[in-house]
């Protein structure tokens, strides 16, 4: 492993030098980093390397295996397609911030130790919250804000986690965890954060839509990818993940056909995608963790592709609302070609990637005899082409015409779509290659007659009711409309504690003032005044059960300003007092 | 300007989109009656089971969105309230 470095380093160090450079020299250093790391890919072999002692404990950046490697390859190739996307950007800040979120997903999946994880995986939530600020406006400011305060409660309940577990094991080295014990849980919180498992997904839909055009590319692979790769590593067939991955396949559907935002569309749906190799995870077997992979890697892909269509929107109109957007197929004829070959990628159309490992998995449940899994995934892979399938290419290229007529985007975004998209129509004709390079030994056959015809009557039926649903006039309308999910609890709730607590603060600050600065010191200066006269007074209103104090000297006392030092000194003088009887 | 395509400002050509869409359901429709099958669930090789389950998803999928849609429903500047 002489030739190699790990690959974290690569991305990282490369980062740094980015705003260095100028000009074309730039541009090119840019797309030559993660060619460099994929040479260096080439040369890494299986093993463990790269280990650094650290407090008795190794730290490990280079656990090369198979599962390993594969994540590797894919975000190598999405930062070189989105780094092509992003280009013509002279923002130093995003570039280097998006190679600093790549390294730390390959510094998440090479890690061996939970020491580099935890680092990396907190790098993951610091350099991509400067893709959502990077836009320069008030809701991408507070959104950002929002998700870094997720992650970062997320990131400490890992860490309690990976404290208990590692106090319990007595080693940060990690493999196969499965739930037992308090430490696993927290570690797998930790982990469901990122992967947006239901209830702990809102950060997602509530932040990349306001994302940058081309930050939303890199945080659409990286942040739920890593997560999936690191479920896959340290929980696989555990069964609650079954639920939660059917679950998180079946709810964001809804969500997303009365969705207005086409970024908003797209989180929901990357959601849903995520739920199929959650569920491929908990299922646990050889086939469905070949699917997860193979998933997550044709996942990457076409989702990129098609928030890489979505931002080029964006880019040349200034829009991105079902409601503002229609017809732009008329002069945006090729981003609309690479939209909808990433929307039949992710409706897994034959002859396209997500017909390949999709499929994998829902069969996986098959083999398992999971029949209820079986049919929400069904139900869940008729409703992605419903939404990210029909919806967002109709309302954005189709539909009713909205009277843009804006240009195509620049070339070099054009060109990183048709590399994506490229990719997306290869493995969905000829799997094979990615079929070597999956975990275990692949004894799956995707493209017989029968999974052909069911899958595309499944799509084309689904698609017929679209069809007979828009005609008739009974789809839910599109509407200037957020909808509530479940960031609801923080956003409202937020406020209601921040509102409650400065409420308790403020009342107990009038009280402070009422009782430290005005009322004690006015007593004890007529105290100390005429202490005889005071006394009896007391005395005088106790017998009368009229409890008045000397008003006037209230008054007078608040008025000048030696009442703060004087109920001081007193303080003190009765401390010295105390700590002189009780010595 | 630049040329615009103008394909489907023409009905006819939507319809004609259309029929080729319902003569595609049609042909699937057939093939599933020959095609063998190999399955685990008994409701697997039901014929047509696929076409009615997809049809059937995506109408109640509508349906239940936007009874959905009636509860979460906000305003786009609820939250800056």
């Amino acid at each position: 492993m002489i030739n190699s470095c790990p690959p974290a380093f690569i991305f990282i160090i490369g980062a740094v030098i980015i705003p260095l450079l100028r000009g074309k020299t730039k541009s090119a250093f840019m797309l030559f980093l993660p060619i460099l790391g994929f040479i260096n890919l080439l040369n890494m072999t299986e093993g463990t390397y790269w280990i650094l002692s650290f407090l008795n404990y190794n730290i490990i950046f280079g656990r090369v295996d198979k599962l390993s490697m594969v994540f590797g390859y894919i975000f190598t190739l999405i930062s070189f397609i989105g780094v092509m996307y992003a280009i013509h950007l002279r923002d130093d800040i995003q570039h280097v911030s998006a190679f600093i979120y790549a390294g730390s997903a390959l510094g998440v999946t090479y890690a061996g130790d939970f020491i580099s994880l935890y680092i990396f995986w907190e790098m993951l939530a610091i350099s991509s919250v400067f893709l959502i600020w990077a836009r320069k406006t008030q809701k991408s400011l507070d959104a950002g804000f929002r998700y870094i305060l997720v992650h970062m409660v997320g990131g400490l309940v890992l860490l309690a986690g990976i404290l208990l577990y590692v106090n319990t094991t007595g080693t940060v080295e990690f493999n196969f965890i499965g739930l037992n014990g308090l430490g696993s849980w927290l570690i797998l919180i930790g982990f469901a954060l990122n992967a947006a498992i239901f209830p702990l997904h809102p950060w997602l839909t509530d932040a990349y839509p306001e994302a940058t055009v081309t930050g939303a590319v890199f945080m659409s692979s990286f942040t739920t990818k890593s997560a999936v790769y690191i479920l896959a590593r340290t929980f696989p067939g555990t069964e609650l993940l079954i639920w939660l991955g059917a679950f998180m396949t079946a709810f964001p559907i809804f969500y997303a056909v009365i969705a207005n935002d086409i970024r908003r569309v797209l989180a929901y749906s990357l959601i849903n995608q995520v739920g199929f190799m959650v569920c491929g995870i908990g299922i646990g077997t050889k086939l469905a963790l070949n699917g997860t992979v193979s998933h997550a890697f044709c996942h990457i892909l076409y989702k990129a592709l098609l928030f890489m269509s979505a931002g080029s929107v964006l880019y040349v109109t200034g829009r991105i609302k079902c409601t503002q957007l229609g017809g732009l197929y008329k002069t945006m004829p090729l981003t609309a070609f690479f939209c909808i070959i990433g929307a039949a990628s992710i409706s897994a159309f034959p002859l396209f990637s997500g017909f390949v490992s999709k499929s994998m998995i829902i069969n996986a449940s098959v083999t398992e005899h999971l029949v209820i899994i079986w049919l929400v995934l069904q139900f869940a892979s008729a409703g992605v082409f419903h939404h990210a399938g029909i919806k967002v290419p109709f309302f954005m290229f189709f539909g009713e015409d909205s009277g843009i007529r804006a240009k195509e985007p620049p070339f070099n975004m054009l060109l990183a779509m048709g590399i994506a998209a490229f990719f997306c129509v290869f493995i969905g004709i000829y799997p094979a290659p990615l079929y070597r390079i999956l975990p275990f030994p692949v004894d799956y056959i995707p493209y017989t007659a029968s999974h052909v015809v069911g899958q595309l009557q499944l799509l084309m039926f689904g698609a017929l009711a679209f069809v007979l649903l828009i005609l008739s006039g009974y789809y839910p309308a599109e509407l200037r409309a957020i909808n509530l999910d479940v960031d609801w609890f923080y956003r409202k709730g937020a406020k209601a504690i921040v509102s409650l607590a400065t409420g308790i603060a403020s009342e107990t600050a009038k009280l402070c003032n009422y009782v430290f600065i005005k009322l004690l010191p006015a007593q004890l200066s007529a105290f100390s005044k005429k202490p005889v006269s005071y006394l009896l007074h007391l005395v005088n209103c106790r017998q009368t059960s009229t409890f008045t104090f000397f008003h006037q000297d209230i008054e007078l006392s608040t008025r000048t300003p030696s009442g703060v030092p004087v109920m001081l000194a007193i303080i003190f003088l009765s401390a010295l007092a105390l700590i002189f009887f009780i010595a | 300007m630049k040329k615009e395509l103008k394909i489907f400002d023409n009905p006819k050509n939507v319809h004609f989109f259309l029929y080729i869409f319902y003569a595609s359901l049609a042909v699937l429709l057939l093939v599933d009656l020959f095609i063998p099958k190999h399955s685990h669930f008994k409701w697997e090789s039901v014929p047509e089971f696929f076409a009615v389950y997809g049809f059937a998803s995506c109408v109640s999928l509508i349906f239940i969105a936007k009874l959905l849609r009636r509860i979460v429903k906000r305003d786009e500047n609820y939250y800056d309230k």
